[in-house]
């Protein structure tokens, strides 16, 4: 089954008018994920594609008793909309937004803190829980029902790794990816604790990259409470230090934060790496192989 | 984005931060200008700074000290035009165009500020060492308690208590921590009103007699939020910059040149390193990072293409793209016009999956080029690593 979404899940879209905001609706509401309608300030008392839109968030979820917002506006307003969607105590806030400045996420992140929503995000694909519900952008029919729980700092990289399970007849039962910026809601263990707690996922990939200490930290995790096998992948262990590789927490600063750093640490918890992005799914059959 | 130590400083002056005296100039005449002025109002000596953005100037003999005006033209002469290198330009180094003039300081002790934003804590933070003037990468490794951290409430901002906390600590006399808190509450704002991504004082000195100034000054600016700050964005200096990553940047395309011979396309910054990564497995070396993004249209595929294949070190290349947003077609239409335009001889390794595949893979059977193509990730790279090999 899944983690923290499901086929009764109410989502509104933030930015639901806009291109990108269309598209991604339309896109989710084809895999059968219930959109409810949107918020774009100023536009409320209309309808757009059949859905309602409200000028605020707090009017959406009176309306349409929504419970997960899925962000889909431009970055130097998407800040204001992760906050505006936890005032209105959303449980879930999906954000997608690229390119939001740090300081603005500074604020958001510390605004969330005494409230009851959960972010995923921001500058990710959002979440997936084949044939039940999509809440983003990852092209949903890559992806096939199963035990495998996924988290990921990376987008197209996470598709690769579906494609390779499902390739090789291996379903997901939930796909995160958390985000390539230095500021996200929910992190590398936040989401290895939903998915140890699940009953229906018997195994978890956790993607990670180069950067910060993520990978460090669940790979902790992982050694002192995960019951389950994980399987690893760290991409950029061929990238120059002090660069930014494209995303914006992809970065080697002051000789930390490698790819063998982490590496190193997530072995040491047990946890099965990948030594090559092409054989993922190869590494996640061997692991449940041994299992079995 | 970085910017030059003069322009740091010029920021921080306005925010009421102790910089030295001292005037950017771009020619030898310039600097003896500017030397004239600093020994005219009593400056005991002048040093010459060659302004580019990498560290390690003084090592490389990019920082000079000179007793007379005759003494600030010759330095200046000499340093103008030459190729600096430290440990952060890499061997080719650095062409200075630009100086530093400022005056001398008697320093009694050199410490060291920094501000950045922690990941993990989602906070601003406040670095500060007693062991300023050293690399303090290397003071963090071998002695990480040398460093002082205080975490700052991003609703509150730093508040006069934290601000002497860190004075105390750095070992301050008692009348310079008024001061020691002025200078720090000036470029925790500075800090905050320009998106810094990093503000750093290496040295931050206290002087004979008691003055605090930042002797050196090193700002990066978050490029999420240049669009807020059209001043900043004047800035710039791509004279900088490699000019692959000027012109790829115009596009919004994600380039970082490296040093193989394998060049490579892929959609998405992680998908881009893994591919990067298996290049090398291969036994290749990837030529660059090229992150064309998610939306990117055919314009934009067209123009990465050309920005590839201007790096002479490329004999071969890799496209590696799973279609979500971007859909193949697109790419492989973006492709075809692309290897049209540029005459390409180069060998070109595809492998396409995801949205709308078929229609890409037809785009490129009908175009009559002749690319070779990969089915997974793994037969991808073996096949550009030969392709480059056999070049």
């Amino acid at each position: 089954m899944s983690i923290l979404v499901d086929k009764s899940t109410r989502v509104i879209v933030q930015g639901l008018t806009g291109r990108e905001g269309t598209f991604h609706a339309k896109a989710c509401a084809e895999y059968g994920t219930q959109i409810v309608g949107g918020v774009t300030p100023g536009k409320g008392g209309t309808s757009h594609e059949g859905w309602p839109v409200f000028n605020s968030v707090l009017e959406a979820v009176d309306q349409t008793g929504a419970d997960t917002s899925l962000i889909l506006v431009p970055p130097p307003y998407a800040a204001d909309a992760i906050m505006e969607a936890a005032d209105a105590e959303l449980e879930l806030i999906v954000c997608i937004t690229e390119g939001i400045p740090t300081l603005d996420m500074v604020r958001a992140w510390e605004f969330l803190q005494n409230r009851r929503s959960r972010l995923i995000g921001p500058n990710c694909p959002g979440i997936i829980s084949p044939g039940h519900c999509k809440i983003g952008i990852m092209p949903g029919r890559i992806h096939k029902q199963g035990p495998i729980g996924i988290v990921s700092r990376s987008g197209t990289l996470t598709y690769e790794a579906v494609y390779q399970l499902t390739m090789r007849g291996i379903g997901q039962s939930t796909a995160i990816g958390i985000g390539g910026d230095p500021i996200i809601g929910t992190n590398f263990v936040d989401a290895l604790e939903l998915f140890n707690r699940d009953p229906h996922t018997e195994a978890v990939v956790m993607i990670g990259e180069i950067g910060g200490n993520a990978e460090e930290t669940a790979a902790e995790y992982v050694k002192m409470h995960m019951r389950k096998p994980v399987i690893g992948f760290i991409a950029g262990q061929t990238a120059p230090p002090g660069r930014r590789m494209g995303h914006a927490g992809a970065i080697i600063s002051g000789g930390k934060g490698t790819a063998a750093e982490k590496i190193t640490a997530m072995e040491a918890a047990g946890i099965r790496v990948a030594k090559s992005p092409a054989v993922i799914g190869e590494t996640v059959q061997a692991a449940l192989g041994v299992k079995v | 984005m970085k910017i030059h130590e003069y322009q740091a400083k010029g920021i921080l002056r306005k925010y009421g931060v102790a910089v030295p005296r001292g005037e950017m100039a771009q020619s030898r005449e310039e600097a003896e200008a500017a030397a004239k002025n600093l020994f005219g109002s009593g400056a005991a000596g002048v040093v010459v700074k060659a302004q580019i953005h990498a560290g390690g100037r003084g090592k490389g003999g990019g920082v000079k000290i000179a007793k007379s005006v005759e003494e600030v033209g010759e330095i200046a002469g000499k340093m103008l035009g030459m190729k600096l290198v430290t440990h952060q330009t890499g061997p080719e180094g650095r062409v200075v165009r630009r100086l530093l003039i400022e005056e001398t300081l008697p320093i009694e002790k050199e410490l060291y500020l920094g501000i950045l934003v922690d990941r993990a804590e989602a906070k601003p933070v406040f670095m500060a060492s007693a062991a300023g003037g050293m690399d303090i990468e290397q003071v963090a490794a071998e002695n990480p308690d040398a460093i002082l951290k205080q975490y700052i409430d991003p609703g509150m901002g730093l508040e006069p208590f934290q601000a002497r906390k860190i004075a105390f600590q750095l070992g301050l006399k008692l009348r310079q921590i008024n001061p020691a808190v002025q200078f720090l509450s000036g470029l925790y704002r500075a800090f905050l009103d320009t998106d810094s991504s990093l503000v750093e004082i290496n040295p931050f000195i206290s002087c004979g007699d008691g003055h605090l100034f930042a002797l050196d000054a090193k700002i990066n600016f978050d490029d999420n939020a240049l669009f807020r700050h059209p001043d900043l964005r004047e800035l710039r200096d791509i004279t900088e910059e490699d000019p692959l990553e000027v012109e790829a940047s115009k596009y919004s395309l994600n380039y970082i040149k490296l040093d193989g011979n394998v060049g490579c396309m892929v959609n998405g910054a992680g998908l881009a390193m893994a591919t990067m990564d298996i290049i090398k497995h291969a036994g290749g070396m990837p030529a660059n990072f090229l992150d064309v993004g998610g939306g990117a249209n055919a314009d934009q595929v067209t123009h990465a293409f050309e920005i590839l294949l201007s790096d002479r070190n490329v004999k071969a290349v890799l496209i590696n793209i799973f279609g979500g947003i971007l859909r193949v077609d697109t790419l492989a239409t973006g492709v075809v016009e692309a290897a049209r335009k540029t005459q390409i001889q180069l060998p070109i390794v595809l492998r396409l999956e995801g949205t709308n595949v078929e229609q890409g893979r037809e785009i490129l059977r009908q175009s009559g080029l002749n690319f070779i193509v990969a089915d997974t990730m793994k037969d991808a790279a073996e096949k550009v690593v030969a392709a480059a090999g056999a070049a």
